[in-house]
């Protein structure tokens, strides 16, 4: 960069915008540099929380998740026995919540991996080589695009039955299907803008193989947007299993979406049952919540122009330069000036020269 | 027009690959599925016209090749035949599907409609308020965005229905009501319209809130909105200069929302006992009912296909930039 | 043009950005338009000149806050204002029927899903509700006209029309008014020579029709020969010199404007080496003390490193202005800098040279540049009266 800063260049933060990452490099192997925005600090903590509770969780389970511990048929709110209350058939709530977490998270790695690895194949490869290719991938990605995952995963998993319900690896794979479109398209539009910026350009004229080119130059300025393509697939498998298991569709023993299975076979909101039905689905929501967080931190981190003013401590790229909270558009703010009658009583009519 | 013609292609496309993958479905799995649904109908008489419309259906025991099953199939969809739903008495899939339709395009439909102008109305204004206590609303709205709708639908009907009872917990109409255009019917309908409309809205808004947001942040940068600040407008007008830029976006990637919005959708049917294609769904896994499986996967995947394609026209409409033909 | 002030701009101070790290990105900036005024503003990118106006009618996005000085607007009728004061009610009167814009780039400036007939009419709707909707659309028909395009444009959208045809719509569009100033922020620079011509034509025939004054800002100081009346430089935030057009030409007092100046080849006339100016623009989060640019600054001696010199009246005749520590008697003034003025009274015309300037106002003819090499001492031959 040249001595010389322009004001525009200081205030933007990050040059030309419309799309490009900052600081897009050729070659130089850049670390993922993560500003320590407090989204990104709280989607990860809440995501390590989980992550471990679903390693542990079966671990200091009180009970096991299946066990019944009497033949009531009504469940019981929580107690010192039962932290989270019963079930209708007097399982313990508390264990099950414990328990349900692992499954879903493997599903959800395995789904996002592999969904992930797909689009980052089918993306820049369509990015790349254009023409007849770019337009029957895209035109793959698009179909899965628009197609409405639900009925799809119904049928795959309905006519699957009971042998894949239980495989998870399968399940995982079945949900990438559904899950890979968009994270292709998204890297194939960034492929393409990469793709006819000078350096590749400069690549591509001295010869460097394709291959190269393509793991070299362009994939280390991908990662940003592969890590959020992840995300938000792992948020998707995360949602889309606990749908199947709510469903049934797969096996419902354990997890979240499953616990809301049974509920739902037994009314559970109808006869106010809350304590059965509300800890599973917050786990999801707050485990969904935390990916979302992450998710918004890395846009932010794409795109500048995102950060809310005040929430992050670096604005505009510079410590301690804080942006003016709720700045009204068109209404430059002024500070630091004598207030003055806005319009003044005498005019002075003018005179030639200036003082 | 050039761009809803090519449009209209795609889907078309779509849904051939949608039948295709309907048809190739069953017969990639091992087994033959219409033992496996003889062996649950024990204790029901089964007619051999219904044996052999299932073999037919599945191309099992028949000399046909596969092409010619395909091409069997093909027909029996265009004619609109999906074979026969054994979870409901070996009715016609077609008449089973036509009954819960409009429950679910009523419902759906009003409330992403609902849900879409809410969502990017709040979504520019929170753009525009850019540092006041409105950001504060996305960690909410996120929160929203990330819990499944179906247990919203558990929280909305625990409170509002039980708790608070302020509207029905289950079902389109009083249990005891006769369909009829008049005016209790219609308004018992909407009565229990409501909750699940709101729990939709509630659980979608938060995409087009954040969509919007971003966008229009981008859009505020432009000079064309300067101008109409520095031409003394009113302030709501400026911002609509803004939006009505910033909304294309949101419209042009209400294709891909509208596939979660009615996957979600459909799963909120299920906790209100809403008589819609949701509570099919539910049936139809419950029961192995794999007819209408298949068919509920091609009315569904059409009927979002046929909203994809409003929304492409809604957004010729409002960009005229791309009306210009090539 | 009449020497009665309209928009007088004192000691304005503009950041970007608060705090210690805050970017001064104008100091201290005196500004004085007349009505009926062409004045230029010139000086090279992140000088501030579109900071400084933007700034001064309260237009400047954030992170942009003003932090001292004093802006008014004096009307034709009616009180004067302080817009610094003013909050957005107020600001919206006076907004487009008394000052409006034209920026640089047409295609970005006007709103991409409207009609032309919208963007021509919405002004007036917001100013004069007594306007129905068919005499809104006639004022329309006029604009366009008055900018040579035909009213069956009416109906299009921006992207349907030519670079050319857009920046004259945003033109037609800025008068919808009749207002007293036009802000024009580089509105010739995204545009070919040729119709970068005919747009300037175009523009002092209105001037000359409707008598508004101009703030003209540009970086390209060979084109103000040939518009402005006055010219003011900048320099990293700074007013450095203001002067009447030819005087600023045939006599630059700063040693900034004799940078500029002979930074760009005349077309006729002897072969002159281009010296530029050697160095780069100063980070203007980093400013040199004293004079800003006294590290560029060839003539720079001991006090322009220790204070920064004020814009002060170096000619009482002409009212010019320069912030030089030269011209204040410190040191001896080199002889670029002490050319004498062509006399004040002789229409600007003499820096026609030799062409006979048109019959009505406007554009000069394309100037003989030989005459603007610094050094030259002789005042051109007197044209025709302007």
């Amino acid at each position: 960069m040249a001595a010389s800063i322009s004001t525009e260049q200081v205030v933007a933060g990050s040059p030309a915008p419309g799309g490009a990452l900052p600081g897009a490099t050729p070659r130089r192997q850049r670390a993922l540099r993560l500003p320590r925005s407090p989204k990104i600090i709280a989607g990860l903590a809440m995501l390590a929380f989980f992550v471990l509770l679903s390693i542990i969780g079966p671990l200091i389970a009180p009970y096991s998740p299946d066990r019944i511990f009497a033949n009531s048929p009504v469940p019981l709110p929580p107690s010192s026995a039962h932290w989270l209350g019963t079930t209708n058939l007097q399982q313990d709530v508390f264990s099950q919540v414990l328990v349900g977490g692992g499954d879903m998270l493997l599903v959800s790695l395995i789904a996002g991996v592999i969904a992930t690895a797909l689009s980052v194949v089918v993306g820049v490869t369509a990015g790349y080589l254009g023409g007849l290719a770019d337009d029957l991938l895209s035109m793959l990605a698009n179909i899965f695009l628009v197609m409405p995952a639900l009925p799809l995963l119904v049928i795959l998993f309905g006519f699957l039955g009971k042998t894949g319900s239980n495989d998870l690896f399968l399940i995982g794979l079945i949900i990438s299907i559904t899950g890979w479109a968009w994270g292709a398209r998204v890297l194939r539009a960034q492929t393409l803008s990469l793709r006819n910026r000078d350096y590749v350009d400069s690549a591509r004229i001295i010869g460097e193989r394709r291959s190269r080119i393509i793991f070299a130059e362009i994939l280390p300025n991908l990662t940003p947007i592969v890590a959020s393509s992840f995300l938000f697939t792992v948020l998707y498998a995360v949602g889309t299993y606990t749908a199947m298991a709510f469903l049934g569709l797969v096996n419902p023993n354990w997890s979240w979406g499953g616990i809301l299975y049974y509920a739902q076979g037994a009314n559970a909101e109808l006869t106010g049952y809350w304590w059965w039905y509300i800890p599973p689905g917050i786990a999801v929501a707050l485990l969904g919540t935390a990916l979302v967080l992450l998710n918004f931190g890395i846009d932010e981190f794409i795109n500048p122009r995102l950060r809310a003013a005040g929430l992050t401590r670096r604005t505009s790229g510079r410590r301690g330069t804080r942006t003016r909270r709720s700045q009204q558009f068109a209404l430059t703010p002024v500070i630091g000036v004598a207030p003055a009658p806005a319009v003044l009583s005498v005019a002075t009519p003018g005179e030639g020269g200036e003082a | 027009m050039v761009l809803v013609a090519r449009r209209l292609f795609f889907y078309l496309v779509t849904a051939a690959v949608a039948i295709s993958l309907d048809f190739l479905i069953p017969r990639m799995i091992p087994g033959n599925p219409v033992d496996a649904i003889l062996a649950k109908m024990q204790g029901v008489t089964i007619t051999p016209a219904v044996i052999h419309a299932l073999d037919l259906q599945f191309g099992v025991n028949t000399s046909a090749s596969l092409w010619g099953q395909y091409a069997h199939f093909w027909n029996n969809v265009l004619h609109g035949n999906f074979g026969v739903s054994s979870a409901n008495g070996f009715e016609p899939v077609s008449t089973v599907i036509r009954q819960a339709l409009p429950y679910t395009l009523g419902l759906v439909g009003v409330a992403t409609l609902i849900s879409f102008l809410l969502g990017t109305a709040i979504g520019a204004i929170v753009a525009w308020k850019r540092g006041s206590w409105l950001d504060n609303l996305l960690p909410v709205v996120t929160f929203f965005q990330a819990a499944p709708y179906f247990f919203l639908a558990f929280v909305a009907i625990d409170v509002f229905a039980i708790r608070l009872g302020w509207f029905p917990p289950s079902r389109a109409a009083g249990a005891t009501d006769f369909p009829a255009f008049t005016w209790t019917y219609l308004s018992d309908v909407l009565d229990h319209a409501v909750l699940p409309a709101l729990t939709i809205v509630v659980a979608s808004a938060a995409g087009w809130i954040v969509g919007m947001r971003n966008v229009m942040l981008t859009t505020m940068d432009e000079d064309y909105v300067l101008i109409a600040a520095a031409k003394g407008l009113r302030k709501g007008r400026v911002i609509w200069y803004a939006a009505r830029n910033a909304i294309l976006p949101s419209v042009s990637g209400f294709a891909l929302a509208i596939g979660f919005i009615v996957s979600g959708a459909l799963l909120t049917e299920i906790v209100f006992s809403y008589p819609g294609l949701g509570s099919l769904l539910l049936q139809a896994v419950s029961n192995n009912d794999y007819e209408l499986m298949q068919g509920l996967f091609l009315i569904i995947t059409f009927t979002v296909l046929a909203a994809n394609l409003i929304a492409d026209f809604v957004y010729v409409f409002l960009d005229p930039r791309t009306r210009q033909e090539a | 043009m009449s020497g009665e002030r309209l928009l007088e701009i004192r000691g304005l101070c503009v950041d970007y950005g608060q705090g210690p790290d805050a970017v001064h990105a104008v100091t201290d900036a005196d500004l004085v338009l007349h009505r009926g005024e062409v004045l230029g503003l010139a000086g090279e990118s992140g000088s501030g000149k579109s900071t400084l106006v933007m700034a001064a009618t309260r237009l400047l996005r954030a992170p942009g806050v003003i932090t001292g000085g004093e802006v008014r607007f004096y009307p034709a009728d009616g009180p004067a204002v302080d817009l610094l004061a003013a909050d957005y009610g107020a600001l919206r009167v006076l907004r487009w029927s008394q000052v409006s814009l034209v920026l640089q780039s047409a295609m970005n400036a006007l709103n991409p899903v409207m009609t032309i007939r919208t963007q021509l009419t919405d002004a007036l709707a917001a100013h004069s509700a007594r306007m129905s909707r068919r005499e809104r659309q006639a004022r329309a028909v006029e604009l366009l006209e008055m900018v040579g395009i035909s009213s069956d444009r009416l109906s299009s959208h921006p992207h349907e029309l030519s670079g050319g045809m857009r920046q004259r719509v945003m033109i037609a569009m800025a008068l919808a008014l009749r207002p007293q100033v036009v802000i024009m922020d580089e509105p010739t620079t995204a545009l070919d020579v040729v119709t970068q011509r005919e747009i300037l034509e175009e523009l002092t025939d209105l001037r000359d029709q409707f008598g508004f004054a101009i703030v003209f800002i540009t970086h390209d100081l060979s084109l103000l020969i040939e518009i402005a009346d006055s010219i003011a430089v900048m320099y990293a935030g700074r007013l450095v010199e203001r002067a009447p057009a030819s005087a600023l030409f045939h006599a630059p007092r700063h040693p900034y404007t004799l940078g500029l100046l002979s930074s760009f080849p005349p077309l006729h006339g002897p072969r002159s080496p281009m010296t530029g100016i050697p160095g780069s623009p100063p980070d203007l989060r980093m400013l040199p003390s004293g004079c800003v640019f006294h590290p560029r600054c060839k003539f720079a001696f001991d006090r322009c490193a220790v204070e920064a010199p004020p814009l002060e009246i170096v000619s009482a005749r002409s009212g010019r202005l320069a912030a030089c520590w030269l011209q204040a008697g410190d040191a001896p003034v080199p002889a670029e800098l002490a050319a004498s003025e062509p006399d004040p009274t002789e229409p600007a015309a003499s820096a026609n040279g030799n062409r006979p300037a048109p019959e009505r106002g406007g554009l000069r003819q394309p100037a003989d540049l030989s005459e603007l090499a610094p050094g030259s001492e002789e005042p051109a031959e007197q044209g025709s009266t302007a």
